[in-house]
């Protein structure tokens, strides 16, 4: 993230993250307390200004960071920081230049999107959902990871996320995730 | 079949029962309301060609006429779960609300945690624990895919299960889906009587006892605690259930379950229990062409 060398004068007073354990996102860069942690305002805008969900969408969530850069949403109840094995799913990667949301992640909350969803015709995303990469010349967006979806029973549903470099769309689908269907 | 032969008293139209537990059983999954309604899930498999039948006491629960569940976009997208058809039950009993603080004592895979989220409209807290590692990376898997952002997953043996770590100290609800002889999976698991021993019951009744006695005493006054299992056996159920009532503060309540089932038993081998286990309820697979299960209800008394 490129705001944490501007944070110099207060970076030696930082924690290290700790990959064990969850850590609540703070809400603002500036209550920031662990080194190199994203705010919860920074990923609230990432997903508006790159998707444009509505900052609402995640009212009732909070964030949550275990591992480097591995953030969480989590609508219960939990003390911060906690040693448990999950806590809620997983839904952003941050920690590298691209931030980069997860399938699941898309599949929960992409019906929200509205920029960067890019819509599949029904054998393109059968071979997205297989975890194919496919050439698409039509696509006149932005670069980078998009929400494909497809028209499903009378409306658009998100598949999962999508890298879309030189004209082609490589599916980010998790090999765990990937179906013929 | 063999160890089934112990059920002959038990089980009325005993004939019939063995005869359900040799037929396999069908493909039942549960639609996963976090991520689709019913209305939209069935649009979606009538659009892919997927025929399906609901069941009668359940609108989520849907009957399939297809061989690979797995490989449909309704499953793809999270919107319907491969469950069996009884295993549907428990969290139905349990009836979570929005909000509540649930624990899912022994949770993996998570078929029964992701639908208790549903249920609580993916609102409030379920925490979802197992002994078995192994088994957890499943349990994370399935919340994903369904969209589960209630669950909060632990890995600890849930007869010593600590709150320390939580902010809270109490639970409203507690699941004890209990680890069973699963006599009552024979229909999808046919070797699954193949290890069967009566010491094996004697085993595994110890760590159901230890479980339902740690969810009593975490949940609150007032609180609810549903005990289930897959199985038939008197011994993981009702001997169980009265252990409980033995020993902590709960009573059994009775409950409506529009499925055909039987009552508990008062009485097994030369073990009496109290008359309220008739308000517990065995679930056998001649009566609705299911699998098997047992289940009752406790409230906590203090
Ligand atoms: C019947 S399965 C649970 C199925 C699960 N409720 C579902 O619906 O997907 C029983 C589980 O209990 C776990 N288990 C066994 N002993 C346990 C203990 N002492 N504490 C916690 N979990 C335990 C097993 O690892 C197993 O995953």
């Amino acid at each position: 993230m490129g705001d944490d060398a501007a944070d110099g004068a207060s970076e030696s007073d930082l924690a290290q993250n700790d990959g064990q354990r969850f850590g609540r996102l703070p809400t603002t860069a500036a209550e920031r307390t662990v080194e190199g942690r994203a705010s919860r305002e920074e990923v609230v805008d990432y997903f508006a200004d790159r998707f444009a969900i509505p900052p609402e969408a995640f009212d009732d969530y909070t964030f949550w960071e275990k591992g480097a850069g591995k953030i969480w949403i989590y609508g219960g109840d939990a003390p911060s920081p906690i040693t448990i094995e999950a806590i809620g799913m997983t839904c952003l990667r941050t920690r590298q230049e691209h931030w980069k949301p997860t399938t699941d992640f898309v599949q929960r909350f992409g019906r929200e999107a509205g920029e960067c969803v890019i819509e599949l015709e029904s054998d393109e995303a059968r071979a997205f959902a297989a975890g194919e990469d496919r050439e698409l010349e039509r696509w006149e967006g932005d670069w980078g990871y998009l929400i494909a979806a497809h028209r499903i029973a009378g409306a658009l549903e998100p598949i999962g996320v999508g890298l879309y470099v030189h004209g082609e769309l490589r599916s980010m689908v998790p090999k765990g995730r990937q179906r013929e269907l | 079949m063999e160890p089934l032969e112990r059920y002959r008293p038990i089980v009325d139209d005993f004939e019939a029962f063995l005869d359900a537990c040799e037929r396999p059983l069908g493909n039942a999954v549960r639609v996963n309301t976090i991520k689709a309604s019913v209305d939209r899930a069935t649009t979606v498999l009538e659009e892919e060609g997927v025929g399906y039948e609901g069941v009668d006491w359940n609108p989520r629960v849907l009957r399939l006429e297809t061989d690979s569940p797995g490989s449909t976009w309704s499953s793809f997208h999270g919107f319907t779960h491969g469950q069996e058809e009884v295993s549907a039950v428990p969290a139905t009993v349990l009836e979570p609300e929005p909000g509540e603080r649930v624990w899912d004592c022994c949770a993996a895979p998570g078929g029964k945690a992701t639908q208790l989220a549903a249920l609580m409209d993916d609102r409030g807290t379920v925490v979802a624990n197992d002994s078995n590692l192994g088994r957890i990376s499943a349990l994370r898997f399935n919340a994903e895919r369904l969209g589960a952002t209630s669950l909060a997953v632990t890995n600890d043996d849930a007869r010593n299960y600590s709150l320390e770590r939580f902010d809270f100290d109490e639970f409203d609800r507690a699941l004890v889906d209990a680890p069973c002889s699963c006599e009552g999976t024979i229909r999808k698991n046919p070797d699954a009587l193949d290890g069967w021993s009566e010491g094996y019951l004697d085993e595994v009744s110890g760590i159901q006892k230890g479980v339902l006695g740690r969810a009593v005493q975490a949940t609150r006054e007032g609180g609810t605690v549903v005990y289930s299992t897959c199985t038939f056996a008197p011994e993981e159920n009702e001997a169980v259930v009265q252990h409980a009532l033995d020993r902590e503060d709960c009573r059994i309540v009775d409950f409506d379950l529009e499925l055909e089932h039987s009552p508990g038993l008062t009485e097994w081998n030369d073990e009496e229990y109290d008359d309220h286990l008739e308000q517990t309820a065995r679930i056998y697979p001649h009566q609705n062409d299911t699998g098997g299960f047992f289940v009752a209800k406790l409230e906590v008394t203090a």
